[in-house]
């Protein structure tokens, strides 16, 4: 899908530098920002490895897995299908930590495993199950503490104050995961009563 | 809404010292973890740099050829009347299917309005609060082979419209 997104806004830039005249200007920014992404990346190299070191303390400490545990009650209300201790839920309480901590990539190997568990529980069938529907809604909303990437960025091109929209952003993603978990609930309840 | 602000100028130091002192009173090697799990940072982040300059280069030529304001333009009217800035639309489409598309329009809207401005702040706290619908959803059924998947859609995307409006309101009140 990529391959056509990028193929197509590169042709179309193109050609509509060359009809407005303005290939010169295309020329340029297609160097300068070849550029760009390179000095954006050394200041993001700092904030990821900031914030990747401290969720490794974090980790030894015992930190992480006490939250895994610490969902537990949550994922209860979410998946009541799923028995106690089933390997499914040791991988969803995971994945949502990592995500919710901004460790993605180390989330989504977790999701995956997730998936595959629901999967068996779900009799391999080609229809999703209401486990896998809730998991990936709640997934998809994004419930997260910090998001650091916005945070490197905003710092690379010049914000005053990085970090000010912090608050905004953990209220408006409290809201996503909220709508997200309420949807999940009544789905969930709609497709019992049929 | 300075409770909110305060949260912003807090959170990120609390973190950090809540971890850091638990990390010690658990007599953990503080140090040597943190550089281990920094090592991690590094590789994640060389992993998407020839994305992001793929991507950079594209949106600069869009960007400098004019076609995102034409598309902004030709969306002013419908986006008026929902009271949404149409500069943001391309963002919040292309942020359903790419994370690394997404980025290049954001760091493309921190250069032309700058990231302290109206836009800048909602581009900011809506990338918070979404997440790239379609790719988690292909890649993660894909995986478990499921064929049809029922309300997830619907659901994820009632999930997402709620972060957006509710970022709207924010950046309104609190900033």
């Amino acid at each position: 899908m990529l391959n056509y997104l990028w193929g197509f806004m590169i042709i179309i830039g193109v050609i509509v530098g060359a009809m407005t005249g303005k290939i010169d200007a295309v020329n340029a920014a297609a160097l300068s920002s070849a550029k760009e992404a390179i000095v954006l990346c050394i200041t993001m190299l700092g904030f990821t490895a900031l914030w990747t070191g401290i969720m490794q303390v974090a980790r030894s400490a015992g930190i992480i897995d006490a939250m895994t545990r610490g969902i537990n009650p949550l994922l209860r209300l979410l998946f009541p299908d799923i028995p106690d201790k089933h390997p499914a839920k040791e991988y969803i309480a995971s994945n949502m930590i990592a995500n919710f901590l901004g460790l993605g990539w180390a989330a989504t190997p977790m999701g995956l495993k997730a998936m595959q568990e629901l999967k068996k529980l779900n009799q391999d069938k080609e229809i999703a199950s209401c486990d896998m529907c809730t998991f990936l809604i709640i997934n998809i909303s994004a419930l997260q503490l910090i998001p650091v990437n916005i945070i490197a960025y905003r710092t690379q091109y010049g914000s005053v104050n990085p970090t000010e929209i912090l608050g905004a952003a953990l209220v408006a993603t409290s809201v996503s995961t909220l709508a997200g978990i309420l949807f999940s609930i009544v789905a969930r309840k709609l497709a019992r009563s049929k | 809404m300075k409770f909110i602000l305060y949260i912003s100028d807090y959170l990120m130091p609390f973190v950090i010292f809540y971890i850091v002192g638990l990390g010690l009173l658990m007599k953990a090697p503080v140090f040597q973890e943190f550089t281990k799990g920094a090592e991690d940072g590094f590789k994640v982040v060389l992993n998407i740099m020839p994305t992001l300059v793929g991507l950079m280069v594209a949106i600069g030529i869009m960007r400098a050829s004019g076609v995102l304001d034409l598309l902004a333009g030709a969306i002013k009217p419908l986006t008026n009347l929902l009271h949404f800035p149409s500069e943001l639309v391309p963002l919040v489409t292309v942020r359903l299917f790419s994370a690394s598309a997404a980025t290049s329009l954001v760091l493309d809207i921190f250069k032309q309005h700058g990231p302290d401005s109206y836009l800048g702040r909602l581009t900011s706290v809506i990338m918070s609060c979404t997440e790239t619908i379609f790719y988690t959803m292909s890649v993660y059924f894909m995986t478990a082979k499921v064929k049809k998947t029922r309300y997830t859609l619907a659901g994820a995307l009632f999930a997402t419209l709620a972060g957006i409006v509710a970022s709207v309101v924010l950046t309104k009140i609190v900033f």
